[in-house]
């Protein structure tokens, strides 16, 4: 990664890299409902993106649409200059570049800690048993939950079983990650220790694209800050300046309402 | 007599056995099928499953025994090998339907999200199916797959009406030897069947026991 240009400044200066995800004029329909109204944004190498806004907005169905869990309607989605193929191996190879982390962590039940994180470098990168578990137990003691290695998924607690999400999704050493919500499903008290995990990806330099209400989060470690609303990307701006002036009553509105807490 | 019995038992076990493979091969195929991504596969499964679980059993083996041999579908020279291949192939394509209708609704059971989170990490479809859903699935519906399979264990019976050699046919020629016996050949082909079925339950028991999945 690039020096931070300006040291003094909380969150760094916007776009550091060439575009990575490339989204342009997407259209999307759950029949009648236009979900997601010609969304255009770019996200650039090393570059995170905060995507915020009212329940229902869009905000999740935009991030399925980059790994095409939801097709599109109209528009483009391009990875790394490469547009979104349709269904088949070519689509799930270049899903592998793209970690996804689920607000509900959508653990396998049936495997180990461990299991859940060699899986995919097993069948996908066609990794050695032995080279995916050294991988993976360097991934979970990345993340903090190495004594866990051998249990399964319901034993763990939400913070742990959300840490786990993210060490799977980094086993694949994805371009790009999608977080949905990963803290909503948090007891308070676990929220920080994956917040913690996921400050660090972004201080590593990892591209990501993450929906979240965490202030703190898109105040430490974002780039942009992107507001959504009826299925719109309403306003694009810089954490510190969206939080304290944002520019449309939409933001106003819903900044207000979750600050009343 | 329990030589009678012995190889009639042995008949069945044989019977049994091929069809249980085969059922839950072909239960598997179709019931992946019926959620794949692909709509031609999905309706020819859905068809399928449709028409033969409708059909009598003996109206299938019918079919099998006398309308593939019309049209010249010979598995073996010996035409008791042959009967026996047509009788399974039958009891196969039956009781397939019953093992893909109960994986279908254990496929039901696991979270979607589990399969999206497959998929993310880049397993495609079939991947997804064999080491994420299909293993839960399995788990969930072993209790009702024990009844469809206890069930195809006493469907064998219906072979002897084709020419096959199994208990019934053992007990029907035991009965033409010793017709003062009947009732006690009759009680014996019973036993011999609910052993069969007692052991398939404790089998399907200890399986369900030992793949117990934490939620
Ligand atoms: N599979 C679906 N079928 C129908 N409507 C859907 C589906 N998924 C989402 N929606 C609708 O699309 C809108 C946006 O949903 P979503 O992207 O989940 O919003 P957010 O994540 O911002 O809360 C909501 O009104 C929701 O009801
Ligand atoms: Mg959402």
């Amino acid at each position: 990664m690039t020096a931070d240009p300006n040291p003094a400044q909380t969150s760094p200066q916007p776009a550091p890299g060439r575009p990575l995800v490339e989204i342009t004029n997407v259209d999307k329909h759950f029949g009648e409902f236009h979900a997601l109204k010609d969304i255009t944004l770019t996200v650039h190498h090393g570059e995170v993106v905060v995507v915020i806004g009212p329940s229902g907005s869009g905000k999740s169905t935009l991030c399925r649409t980059i790994n095409r869990l939801e097709t599109i309607d109209n528009g483009t989605i391009t990875i790394d200059g490469k547009v979104l193929p349709e269904e088949g191996a070519q689509l799930a190879q270049l899903r592998s570049d793209v970690g996804m982390v689920f607000q509900s962590f959508n653990l396998f039940a049936h495997k180990t800690i461990l299991e859940n994180v060699t899986l995919g470098p097993i069948k996908v990168r066609k990794l050695g048993k032995a080279d995916a578990d050294a991988l993976a137990m360097d991934l979970l003691t990345r993340v903090g939950v190495e004594h866990q290695a051998q249990k399964f998924p319901a034993q763990l607690s939400g913070g742990q079983q959300q840490r786990v999400a993210i060490a799977r999704a980094l086993a694949m050493k994805p371009k790009v990650m999608l977080f949905d919500e990963p803290t909503s499903a948090l007891d308070p008290e676990m929220i920080n220790e994956v917040l913690d995990v996921m400050v660090e990806l972004a201080q590593d330099g990892m591209t990501m694209v993450v929906v979240t209400h965490e202030m703190g989060f898109a105040r430490k470690a974002a780039n942009r800050v992107a507001f959504m609303a009826d299925g719109e990307i309403v306003e694009v701006a810089e954490p510190e300046t969206f939080f304290t002036a944002p520019r449309s009553e939409r933001a106003k509105d819903f900044l207000s309402k979750i600050l009343t807490h | 007599m329990t030589q009678l019995f012995l190889s009639g038992t042995w008949g069945t076990l044989r019977l049994f056995l091929l069809t249980l493979v085969g059922c839950l091969v072909l239960g598997t195929i179709l019931a992946a099928m019926r959620v794949s991504p692909t709509p031609v596969l999905r309706v020819t499964a859905h068809t399928y499953v449709n028409v033969v679980r409708n059909t009598p059993l003996t109206l299938v083996m019918f079919f099998c025994v006398f309308g593939l041999p019309y049209l010249d579908i010979r598995f073996a020279e010996s035409a008791g090998l042959n009967s026996m291949i047509l009788a399974t192939i039958a009891l196969i394509a039956y009781t397939a339907c019953f093992v893909a209708e109960t994986l279908r609704s254990g496929i039901a059971t696991v979270p979607v999200g589990q399969a999206e989170a497959a998929r993310a990490i880049g397993l495609t479809f079939g991947q997804t199916l064999s080491t994420v859903v299909l293993p839960q699935a399995v788990r969930t519906v072993i209790p009702p797959l024990g009844s469809v399979i206890i069930a195809m264990l006493k469907n064998t019976s219906i072979a002897s009406a084709f020419n096959n050699r199994e208990l019934m046919s053992a007990m029907r020629n035991a009965i033409e030897l010793r017709g003062d016996l009947v009732i006690t050949i009759l009680l014996a082909t019973a036993v011999v069947y609910l052993v069969l079925a007692l052991i398939l339950g404790r089998v399907f028991d200890l399986l369900e026991k030992k793949l117990v999945i934490l939620r």
